[in-house]
């Protein structure tokens, strides 16, 4: 918990803080309500998202007769709160020989770093993780990917630059039959969502897999990142047109983008946010924790 | 095609001689609307207020042209005053720094520098004529420096790279040394990806910066970013004091309203766009601020009302075009001016990959650029080797006419048969219209009317 409240400090002074102004002891007025919108607009919680948010307290504030801003407060968190009710739900990687994770998102969402960060998580948890370096595509992925795996000692299953993902895929699964590996991550390349052939290969990949092991992935994450606006929301329905997204990963939240669209996303996926990145370090990447998130973002000292 | 063609001359009809000022109402419903497309494409909130603003000013009082409808002068009025605040396409400035001019690539982790530091360097190379170099200087995100070299070797342009263990400004400064060595004449210096308020890194930017003095410091920033555009930008040209901004993955679908973002709070010029992590020429483009625009914008009733405003721009043109399809009147003249009006949208096939569906049929390769504008091109030259006389009237042109035609142009007299009984199937296509015969178009679908 103390990283999360670490990372998510600048959010909350940046964005939530202000929120203190706002809900002063005074009366509720319109200028109120104006800050309040436009509180949540710059959180990127996207106008729609905004609107919801906006509709409950007010409809709260006059169902209660509440006057004073101090209240609203209580009111936005639980309505914030509301939009994330999915339960937590942990990784399915257990109880079966291998578990397969496939990851994927836009090009620079933090894919690689994030598979080495879940993958040290497993590690230091007791579990035998592999990495397939299946970005065969950009420049330098592959290495990237291996530099990695030599940091937190786990085994990386590559093939040559430019080689066909599906292949490497394949090998992997082999390899991490062999040795007994319990989980193994995929990374795979950044596409842009509406690129239709990379979107197919995607879907291949899944093929490839599912081929290989019946039931498998048994997870496939969708990296955000956290300084994304609204678009967050077109990749998310996108990427889960071509593959069954069943979980997100959100990155670069410990920056002062405030994350908002994680709101929206989350409810137009209908899947849960597993992890959250909040910085550079191996161990900055916490699981999500839907209370926690909104509780942190409205604590005043950091 | 056909269909919105009728209802946009049926609008035009019902308001036309309208005339007068935009009054308040009119502006106040089509602000409303601004202000939302605005906000969904991720235009930071107090720039949102601020273009409002303005634009209200500007739009206040305003003459409607007799073609349009208020709130097609208010849209109008809007596009321009966008385009207008995005700016002109920046240029790389060297004019007042030394050979090697250096540009130094900086922006959040994940944004594209170094594809877009390769792009950069062959555009100089192709396009500029220029020798760039190289410089490694990410020695933070594992294999970053792999990632450089690769694509330097790849498109060919020199490079310094001490691996991770030196210091990044160290590298710099030495690899500028370096640059000079080889004759370079533009260095690009890769740095790492960095949040804008970490105070140690960006210490680093600066002390690269006083280092090696850049001509240029581009802030490289996803199309995609959210509200958080405003305090990237702010937060580098702070620290460091960008020069310009390139802006990425603009091959995406997002409406890039954090271009609009960054533009207004540093005043900075975008200079680029960048489109893909393939390095070549086509995938570094110069800015396009009305493209920018018209995606801010172009969406649901918004971009609706902005394209009737468009085409009605030119709707006394549309008018006698119109006749000119009635009465039979179209000619190989009027055929090249809407070609060549097409053109002026951009490649063909660019054009083609904004309808949907065709984007994926130019990626299956079913639609090929080259083919489509060397068509264009064939059809162009052989009308301009017609007299005017000819291409107001084909049926005139004979054998020998024909021959001379296909000289002047280059191609074949088949090609020049086969343009004049395309016309013709054209001119036949018209005619049914005009009679109320509505043809099949082959791999067109029923056009419903």
């Amino acid at each position: 918990m103390g990283i999360f409240r670490r990372g998510l400090s600048k959010t909350r002074g940046s964005f939530f803080g202000r929120i203190t102004q706002i809900f002063g002891n005074s009366d509720i007025d319109d200028e109120t309500w104006d800050d309040l919108e436009a509180l949540l607009i710059q959180a990127d919680l996207g106008l729609e998202t905004t609107q919801t948010v906006m509709d409950f307290v007010r409809d709260e504030v006059a169902s209660q007769g509440i006057t004073k801003a101090d209240q609203l407060e209580k009111l936005v968190k639980e309505s914030l709160e509301a939009l994330l009710d999915h339960p937590p739900r942990p990784l399915n990687i257990s109880g079966r020989d291998l578990s397969i994770i496939l990851i994927v998102g836009v090009n620079g969402s933090g894919k690689t770093t994030s598979i080495a960060k879940i993958a040290n998580r497993l590690k230091r948890a007791g579990r035998n993780v592999m990495i397939a370096a299946a970005d065969t595509f950009r420049a330098a992925a592959i290495e990237q990917i291996q530099r990695w795996g030599e940091r937190i000692d786990v085994p990386v299953i590559a093939n040559k630059p430019g080689s066909d993902p599906g292949a490497v895929v394949y090998d992997a699964i082999e390899a991490a039959k062999a040795r007994k590996a319990e989980i193994l991550i995929i990374d795979t390349a950044g596409r842009l969502h509406n690129n239709y052939n990379l979107m197919a290969e995607l879907a291949k990949i899944e093929g490839v897999i599912e081929k290989a092991v019946p039931d498998a992935p048994h997870e496939i994450l969708l990296v955000l990142d956290g300084t994304t606006g609204q678009n967050a929301l077109q990749q998310g329905m996108k990427f889960s047109d071509s593959v069954d997204i069943s979980g997100l990963v959100i990155t670069k939240l410990d920056g002062t983008a405030k994350g908002g669209m994680i709101f929206s996303v989350y409810n137009d996926l209908d899947v849960p946010v597993q992890f959250i990145g909040l910085g550079e370090g191996v161990d900055d990447l916490v699981y999500f924790n839907p209370e926690n998130f909104v509780n942190s973002l409205f604590e005043d000292k950091t | 095609m056909f269909e919105s063609l009728g209802k946009r001359l049926q609008n035009t009809f019902d308001s036309l001689g309208r005339g007068g000022r935009v009054t308040e109402d009119d502006v106040k419903s089509v602000m409303r609307d601004v202000r939302m497309a605005l906000l969904e494409a991720d235009v930071a909130l107090p720039i949102v207020k601020e273009f409002v603003k303005a634009t209200r000013e500007e739009a206040l009082g305003a003459e409607v042209h007799k073609s349009r409808r208020p709130d097609q002068e208010v849209i109008t009025i809007v596009r321009r005053q966008l385009i207008e605040t995005l700016g002109e396409a920046g240029r790389l400035d060297f004019s007042r720094s030394q050979r090697p001019h250096v540009i130094m690539m900086v922006g959040l982790q994940g944004s594209g520098k170094t594809t877009s530091a390769a792009k950069l360097a062959l555009h100089l190379r192709k396009k500029e004529n220029r020798k760039p170099f190289m410089i490694a200087a990410d020695t933070y995100r594992p294999a970053a420096v792999d990632q450089l070299v690769t694509l330097a070797k790849q498109i060919g342009v020199d490079y310094h790279e001490e691996g991770t263990s030196a210091k990044p400004e160290d590298i710099a400064k030495r690899g500028v040394e370096a640059a000079k060595n080889v004759g370079a004449d533009v260095v690009i210096i890769d740095t790492a990806g960095r949040l804008q308020i970490d105070d140690t890194l960006m210490g680093e930017l600066e002390e690269i910066k006083r280092r090696t003095k850049p001509a240029e410091v581009l802030l490289v920033a996803d199309a995609m970013t959210g509200q958080e555009a405003v305090n990237i930008a702010t937060g580098f040209n702070e620290r460091v004091g960008i020069t310009g901004l390139i802006l990425t993955k603009v091959d995406g679908d997002a409406r890039g309203g954090a271009a609009l973002s960054m533009r207004s709070v540093t005043g900075v010029p975008i200079k680029f766009m960048g489109m893909g992590e393939k390095i070549s020429e086509d995938t570094l483009e110069v800015f396009h601020p009305d493209r920018i625009a018209d995606r801010i914008l172009g969406m649901g009733d918004l971009g609706t009302l902005l394209e009737q405003a468009e085409e009605l721009y030119e709707e006394e043109e549309a008018m006698k075009l119109q006749k000119k399809m009635l009465e039979n009147n179209f000619t190989l003249q009027d055929f090249l001016e809407q070609m060549q009006k097409i053109k002026k949208m951009g490649p063909i096939t660019k054009v083609m990959g904004m309808i949907p569906g065709f984007s994926k049929l130019q990626m299956q390769g079913m639609v090929d650029d080259q083919e489509v504008e060397g068509r264009m091109k064939m059809v162009e030259a052989i009308i301009n080797s017609m007299t005017i006389k000819e291409r107001n009237n084909y049926k005139i042109l004979k054998a020998s006419h024909k021959k001379r035609i296909a000289n002047g142009s280059g191609v074949t007299v088949k090609d020049v048969n086969d343009l004049i009984k395309q016309y013709r199937q054209m001119q036949k296509m018209m005619d049914q219209l005009r009679k109320g015969k509505f043809p099949k178009i082959p791999g067109m679908p029923n056009l419903g009317f």
